[in-house]
């Protein structure tokens, strides 16, 4: 039951979801796992330079936040809520977001 | 705002809407400037005397070296940390003022930008409240809310010229920040979401009341989501804003790790875990489509709340999370601080607001707001909700702390103007006004009839009303106008009244009216931290109650023991002690922490009423929280529980150091012929103790009124044997002793004795 829903998901997946969001996705996962990494790491090992476990943790998140962002801005199925906002525009303001958060992200991490 | 528009309609509203707006800007400024004509150009009060001094020290020292400031002029022996204990947005905003305008070679000093710093921004804050009432309604209703923001007492209580203190530009964060993440909730666009983190960031750098936004924000998001609000713009926005402004937050070195461990910034993260499992559950069921998913989602989220809730709970008892600060808990209990934290109840401006306070700050605008929040609850919308939470809670905590009014000031400007635009929206529908002679009042509502078109939402409204005020006639509508209009110039009068008679006093020279209507000024204050300055060693210490230490440090640039930066309650306890002991107890307290100068303020000569006799009663109720044993409160009072300066008072009041200190040698002084001597206008009594001296002190310097008196704390060989005046210090010749004893003679000789001749009896001599 559970391996069909799965498969039929999968399926799904590959067959109706544009490329650009493919490519989003698996930035994701990657940001994912890099966050998971860390925070294993900071279970294991200790949180000692606190700031620096901070910034690269919370540097994950909001990685991973913003390119939620750009994905629900992107999708096409999503058009009529940012009606406003172009794919281009998302991807400029994704950037912009970007920079400002990585600029602090270095100042904060010692 | 640009001049020429293609249309002409279009090119009107941008010209009436910029003349408005910089006619607002230059009032505003222009009205904060009653203390600068009537007085010169000086910083005020107490806690803007350190803003100044640190950015002065900014100024000629560099950022990074004020960064690590440590001052060892304050909290003597203890010396204070300035640069991570300070929110230095303020010193940064004027500090780079200061650099942009020596770079352009127009050379100024410093201490005039910090003058007139609040009354700038006032304009920048009067032209955010346009831009977010203009979000939240129209442009007409925004221009309506910047005229308020920019004359309203509330506000300018807190930022007329030379009250350099962080409020004047953190209101303005405040309205920006807000204007952005209305804005950003709008348009659900990541550069609004990350423009309003950095103004965040701004606000957090310049003002404690951060702490407002990042929980009002949060309770946005929390009352959208249960009013099943949900949206994909929702989302992106605030989880952009709120991780950025996490991170942004922890950037300030005074805030540091607080915003992930302490309770007052949870509810930012836990709204933030919510809408991330929202979001979620939303993906999820846009791909799965069940039916039974509702239920799945309301189960699933009350779980995560739930779990989030508790989580802090049990994070906090473990002392992982630190609790609620004391401050915070008194916005709950308006009791709590009385009982705990006298040092907290002492500042009058944390005492429960009077409704008096509300009309004096506010004027019509207390009455008129309301009616603004019932259009936003009536025509509901995301943004709208918004502003409904912030108004309501901003009304709550200014009536907890009179200090707090000025959150709520800027939230009734834009229900006010909301409510003045909806009202001549409706009456000056489809007809010319008759002018009214009154140009600026025209120009305030001239916008509010072109524009009335713009809000989408209203136009279902506004047809409705067109159809009730058909029915009423010219003379009716123009009643109206000119009852409305009548109101709103008693409003601008009110404010430039209270402006000029209550907010606009530096309270370091203080100004009195004699009976023919010239007025004299009295700069005791001046007076006296100069002397200091040019008559004491560089490094004396000088003691004085705690609201005097920034002043001292800032003017007469001696080293203080405790001052209006009140992080260290027990110091403060020791010096209340001192101030409220006897005089050789005290003598010992201040051996121990190296006075020299001991510095009082006394009202008595003049009547002013903030001296330190009327703040006694704080010093030993702060004594007595830290030192139970040596001082009692109840001592002080008299047997009937009054608090009184004349014979009737009790002995311990009487002969403890403060009492010494206010009335040294004033039992002699007579003020004038209808008194009798040692008579004080303050408290319209004639002194109980009058005729004493002192020990271990010595008068130094009094001003001319009275109003400060400096003591010199006596070194300990200096009591220890009485003092000669110089006219009897001669050598008194005395019966010169020359001994007999050479090396030859080695009897004994004794001086006076007695002649014994055989068979008489000895003779005295």
């Amino acid at each position: 039951m559970l391996s069909t829903v799965i498969s039929k998901f999968y399926n799904d997946y590959l067959a109706n979801t544009p490329k650009r969001l493919k490519i989003i996705d698996a930035y994701l996962t990657f940001v994912f796992l890099t966050g998971v990494i860390q925070f294993v790491y900071c279970c294991l090992v200790g949180t000692f330079p606190f700031n620096s476990f901070l910034s690269g943790f919370i540097s994950c998140i909001s990685c991973f936040v913003l390119a939620v962002c750009l994905r629900l801005q992107v999708n096409p199925q999503n058009k009529m809520h940012f009606s406003k906002i172009s794919a281009e525009r998302g991807f400029a303001d994704f950037i912009f977001a970007q920079v400002i958060l990585h600029l602090v992200v270095v100042n904060f991490i010692g | 705002m640009k001049k020429s528009s293609s249309s002409f309609s279009g090119g009107w509203k941008s010209l009436i809407v910029f003349t408005v707006l910089l006619l607002a800007w230059l009032c505003g400024f222009a009205s904060r400037l009653f203390a600068v004509i009537r007085f010169e150009s000086i910083i005020h009060e107490f806690d803007p005397w350190f803003n100044y001094r640190a950015t002065a020290y900014m100024v000629e020292h560099g950022f990074y070296n004020f960064l690590n400031w440590f001052d060892e002029r304050a909290w003597y022996p203890l010396g204070r940390i300035v640069g991570g204990t300070v929110y230095p947005g303020l010193m940064i905003t004027s500090g780079s003022i200061h650099y942009v305008l020596h770079l352009l070679n127009i050379p100024i000093h410093i201490r005039d930008i910090c003058v007139f710093l609040a009354p700038i921004f006032s304009g920048l804050t009067a032209i955010s409240t346009y831009l977010l009432t203009k979000e939240l309604w129209n442009t007409g209703a925004g221009l309506f809310a910047a005229c308020f923001i920019a004359i309203v007492p509330g506000y300018i209580s807190r930022s007329v010229a030379g009250s350099y203190d962080n409020e004047g530009i953190a209101i303005f964060a405040l309205q920006f920040t807000y204007y952005l993440w209305v804005k950003s909730v709008k348009t659900g666009s990541v550069f609004w979401a990350s423009l309003t983190a950095l103004s965040y960031f701004y606000m957090v750098s310049a003002w404690g009341g951060y702490v407002f936004i990042i929980n009002l924000i949060p309770l946005h998001v929390c009352t959208l989501l249960l009013m099943g609000r949900y949206s994909n713009r929702l989302f992106t926005s605030y989880t952009v804003f709120c991780i950025l402004g996490l991170l942004f937050s922890m950037q300030i070195p005074f805030v540091g790790f607080q915003p992930i461990r302490t309770s007052e910034h949870m509810a930012a993260l836990g709204a933030f875990i919510l809408i991330l499992v929202i979001g979620g559950l939303k993906h999820m069921q846009s791909i799965l489509s069940k039916a039974e998913f509702k239920y799945f989602f309301i189960v699933t989220s009350l779980v995560a709340a739930g779990t989030v809730f508790f989580g802090v709970v049990v994070l906090t008892y473990a002392g992982v999370i630190a609790p609620w600060s004391g401050r915070f808990y008194s916005l709950w209990d308006t009791g709590y601080a009385k009982i705990h934290i006298p040092i907290i109840a002492s500042v009058s401006e944390h005492q429960p607001t009077t409704w008096f306070s509300f009309f004096f700050d506010l004027h019509i605008l207390v009455t008129t707001f309301p009616v603004g929040l019932w259009y936003c609850i009536k025509n509901v919308n995301d943004e709208r909700v918004f502003v409904v939470l912030y108004a309501l809670s901003a009304v709550y905590f200014a009536g907890v702390m009179v200090r707090l009014m000025l959150t709520l000031t800027p939230v009734v400007c834009i229900l006010s103007g909301i409510a003045f635009s909806r009202l001549l929206e409706i009456f000056l529908k489809d007809e010319e006004t008759p002018s009214n002679g009154d140009s600026d009042s025209e120009q305030e509502t001239s916008p509010s009839r072109t524009l009335y078109d713009k809000a989408g939402k209203l136009r279902k409204m506004k047809h409705e009303q067109i159809k009730e005020t058909e029915g009423l006639g010219a003379n009716v509508r123009s009643f109206i106008i000119v009852g409305v209009l009548a109101m709103l110039l008693m409003f601008a009068v009110h404010c430039t009244w209270v402006t000029s008679n209550a907010y606009s006093s530096p309270s370091i020279v203080l100004s009195t009216y004699s009976q023919d209507g010239s007025r004299q000024i009295l700069d005791d204050f001046r007076e006296a931290y100069y002397w200091l300055s040019q008559n004491t060693d560089s490094d004396a210490r000088v003691m004085s109650w705690w609201d005097y230490g920034y002043q001292i440090a800032g003017m007469a640039n001696r080293t203080t023991l405790v001052d209006n930066n009140t992080w260290n309650n027990s110091h403060i306890a020791l010096v209340g002690k001192a101030m409220s002991s006897t005089e050789p107890k005290a003598y010992e307290i201040m051996k121990s922490l190296d006075v020299d100068y001991v510095l009082v303020i006394f009202g008595g000569v003049i009547g002013y009423s903030g001296d330190d006799i009327n703040k006694f009663l704080w010093m030993v109720r702060i004594a007595e929280g830290e030192h139970p044993k040596d001082i009692r409160e109840s001592d002080y009072f008299t047997d009937k529980g009054e608090f009184r300066v004349d014979a009737e008072g009790s002995p311990v009041l009487l002969n403890c150091l403060m009492y010494k200190l206010s009335y040294y040698r004033f039992g002699e002084l007579q003020l004038d012929f209808r008194s009798p001597a040692g008579y004080d206008r303050t408290r319209n009594v004639v002194i109980g103790n009058k005729d004493f001296d002192l020990t271990y002190l010595e008068e130094a310097y009094t001003t001319e009124h009275w109003l400060v008196r400096v003591y010199r704390v006596k070194k300990e060989d200096e009591f220890n044997r009485p003092r000669i005046p110089v006219s009897k210090r001669k050598i008194r010749p005395s019966d010169v002793f020359i001994s007999k004893k050479t090396s030859r003679r080695k009897k004994g000789l004794i001086k006076n004795r007695p002649v014994v001749v055989k068979g008489k009896r000895p003779v005295k001599s």
